[in-house]
């Protein structure tokens, strides 16, 4: 089962590496990864997207909180969460017809243009990775998409349940 | 505030960190703290011949005082000669601060001479790890290395320290910290009030009870709470490897170590158990055998500092996060009140069914007219040395020899290395005993492999007059390697015999010590009072013994706990 694992951890140099180093010694997987410093910028939160059986998950949990530099660890898949990924791609737009074509898509799925050159457009969008993917598939059904580049997910959860010292 | 180097701060922050032996070796990264280490007399250096000698010194250190021990290696080499020790300590959660030279921090990550990623290196390793950025950070670092290396589970910490911040040239202001706290680490010490009530309950509630006493008993030095609760209870106490003498080995309700080379009543006691408390033990495949079979009967409390050693390989039903000392007291606090007169009635079967597992002397060994048998080199060394020795032990099949005919009375009594199994390990754990243990008798138990492992040793003993007595199970094989090939390779000894064995008593004689070398049944009592009356040298003895015995009971491969070939012919 796909998890979101949430961590706050001290922003010292080699936490992260720590903390990447549970997942392949230990066998678990990662999907993806996406660390930043918090507003209180001594902390840096890190959201993992993994998946695996409860135990696993348990496991995960306990092996990363366990590090000395990890103050909290919380699974967003638990609760209720809003969940985000950013993605820019960029694709070929060489003619008219593929232009106005690409111009109606990114409009649907409520994504922006934000780099335009005589052959290609870059465009941003943002969303869960299920809408992440399916744009990208619709843009490959289109025009040659010539790179991409995503985030990872990150995510809070909703209402009052908070991360944060 | 005082001014001094960072070479001067290392020693100093050592000092005031209560470290009293640094087992080092220097080298160009070091030079200024070996410089520092040479103006003083309160840190004293033990000087090895091998780094890795210098981890498992200073785990033994550790391991018999339950202090840290600490490690002083150059960058590089030095370093990596370590790892094997660290990871040893960190298997079984030792205390140990291994301070590491790095080059200078303006060559870090050029490739520069005897230059390695070891705060990278040691990762998978370690408890935790610093690479000093500033010179002024250094008293800070070496503060929170030992709370870290000797707080919650203990475990190793490298802190790595580049050439240019400890420069005996430059001098920075000197603050060791009052008191650590770090708001990311804060182990959880005393068990929730909840879990303490259901596991009164349970306990109290089982007509088969069993304690399962591991590691973890020792590190929170819980010894008498855990013989206050198994007599209160009058429950029978088992003890993995690691936790042996927490519980005394001469006790009655003492019913043996357990699991894979476990006698067959503690085996047979746990699989058939209603309840099993266990107490710092972490249920590794050398204990369960097969999970899915495990104890199928039980009601399973696990009292672990470690939240991810519950659960992780057997579910247990009653987790209980906190250490075992602390867990006890409450445990008995809550036991106190209650009227625990029926306890010997109530398991009196229990009891009952236990002594007809025992009747079966599953230890009992042929001894030959002929051969010398490795049991009974063990049960001589317990002979005469009283049962009071500090027994370190390599590993391979004297180690489970050992660990079964040499019942220890006292915690802090048996150093071995139980969770990595390094070979190498017990002649200079044994010296790092010694160490802190001057007064006492250190003895390894050893064979003829293993021994080669760190035998450079041999001259750290002289230098510091160790007199550690070597008793060295000879029977030209890797003995366990051996076994396995009897019993799985259909015999087949590929590459478990030594060709060209050395004269180990010349050995030990040129390195300045006593050899004794004990071919015959006849010779081994004479030859042990000679070795033992030998207070001030190190002795080595050589002991020739069968070479076809093996390590009985063993557990049998996929089944349960008490699936066990009792000898190489009768199984349960």
């Amino acid at each position: 089962m796909r998890r979101i694992i949430s961590v706050l951890m001290e922003n010292e140099p080699g936490a992260l590496s720590r903390i990447v180093g549970v997942f392949s010694q230990r066998g678990y997987n990662v999907d993806s990864l996406c660390v930043a410093p918090t507003t209180d910028g001594s902390l840096s939160r890190l959201t993992i997207v993994t998946h695996g059986d409860d135990k696993v998950i348990e496991q995960i949990t306990k092996q990363v909180n366990k590090l000395i530099d990890v103050l909290k660890v919380t699974d967003l898949t638990e609760g209720t969460h809003v969940e985000r990924e950013l993605m820019l791609i960029k694709v070929s737009a060489k003619t008219d017809a593929v232009r106005s074509e690409v111009n109606r898509t990114v409009d649907i799925f409520r994504a922006q243009i934000v780099d335009v050159d005589a052959k290609n457009y870059t465009i941003q969008i943002t969303g869960t990775s299920d809408k992440l993917d399916s744009f990208s598939q619709a843009m490959s059904q289109q025009t040659e998409v010539i790179e991409s580049s995503r985030t990872g997910v990150c995510g809070l959860a909703r209402g009052e349940k908070v991360l944060r010292l | 505030m005082e001014m001094m180097s960072g070479a001067a701060m290392v020693v100093r922050a050592l000092k005031d960190s209560g470290v009293t032996h640094v087992f080092g070796y220097p080298g160009g990264a070091v030079l200024d703290i070996y410089d520092a280490l040479y103006a003083q007399d309160d840190v004293k250096h033990v000087l090895v011949r091998h780094e890795q000698a210098a981890a498992h010194m200073a785990d033994g250190y550790a391991r018999s005082t339950g202090k840290t021990g600490t490690v002083l290696v150059t960058s590089g080499p030095g370093a990596t000669n370590t790892i094997t020790g660290i990871a040893t300590a960190y298997m079984d959660s030792i205390p140990m601060v291994v301070l590491s030279g790095q080059v200078p921090s303006m060559h870090i990550g050029e490739d520069a001479f005897q230059e390695t990623d070891m705060v990278g290196c040691s990762r998978p390793i370690v408890k935790h790890s610093f690479l000093v950025k500033r010179a002024e950070d250094i008293p800070k670092a070496i503060a929170k290395a030992y709370y870290i290396a000797n707080t919650g589970r203990p475990g190793p910490v490298v802190v790595d320290l580049p050439k240019d911040l400890v420069s005996i040239l430059d001098e920075h202001p000197y603050q060791y910290p009052n008191d650590v706290t770090m708001r990311s680490y804060n182990p959880t010490l005393k068990g929730h009030s909840k879990q303490i009530k259901k596991t009164v309950e349970t306990l109290l509630g089982a007509k088969r009870p069993v304690l399962y006493v591991g590691g973890g008993a020792i590190t929170s030095e819980a010894s008498e709470l855990i013989t206050q609760l198994a007599e209160k209870l009058n429950a029978p106490v088992t003890s993995t490897l690691m936790g042996l003498g927490a519980f005394s080995g001469i006790h009655e309700q003492f019913v043996g170590m357990l699991g894979m080379h476990g006698t067959l009543e503690a085996n047979k006691t746990m699989h058939n158990a209603d309840c099993i408390f266990a107490l710092g033990a972490r249920f590794d495949d050398r204990v369960t055998n097969n999970v899915s079979k495990f104890c199928p009967h039980a009601t399973i409390i696990h009292v672990d500092i470690d939240p991810a050693s519950i659960s992780k390989t057997v579910a247990v039903h009653i987790p209980v996060v906190g250490s075992v000392d602390k867990v006890l007291e409450q445990v008995l606090k809550q036991l106190e009140n209650q009227d625990l007169s029926e306890q010997p009635a109530k398991l009196a079967d229990w009891w009952k069914q236990i002594d007809q597992w025992r009747a079966r002397k599953c230890l009992h060994y042929q001894t030959s007219s002929e051969v010398i048998k490795p049991q009974q080199v063990v049960e001589s060394v317990y002979k005469h040395t009283n049962g009071d020795a500090f027994v370190s032990s390599d590993v391979g099949q004297h180690q489970m020899f050992a660990a079964l005919y040499y019942p220890f009375a006292k915690p802090r009594r048996w150093i071995n290395s139980g969770g990595l199994g390094t070979m190498g390990f017990g002649l200079p754990a044994a010296m790092g005993v010694q160490m802190a243990n001057p007064d006492a008798v250190s003895l390894v138990i050893t064979g003829d492999g293993s021994i080669q492992m760190n035998i450079q040793e041999l001259s750290t003993c002289l230098q510091y007059n160790l007199p550690v007595k070597i008793i060295s199970l000879n029977n030209r094989a890797l003995g366990m390697v051996r076994q396995w090939q009897d019993m799985i390779y259909k015999g087949r000894h590929s590459h478990s015999y030594m060709d060209s064995m050395p004269d180990f008593v010349k050995l030990a004689e040129a390195y300045g010590h006593v050899g004794i070398k004990v071919d015959h049944p006849s010779e081994l009592d004479d030859a042990m009072q000679r070795c033992f009356a030998e207070k001030d040298r190190l002795v080595f003895m050589d002991i020739s013994v069968d070479q076809n015995e093996h390590v009985y009971p063993m557990q049998i491969k996929y089944g349960a706990m008490d699936d066990m070939r009792l000898s190489k012919t009768e199984r349960t």
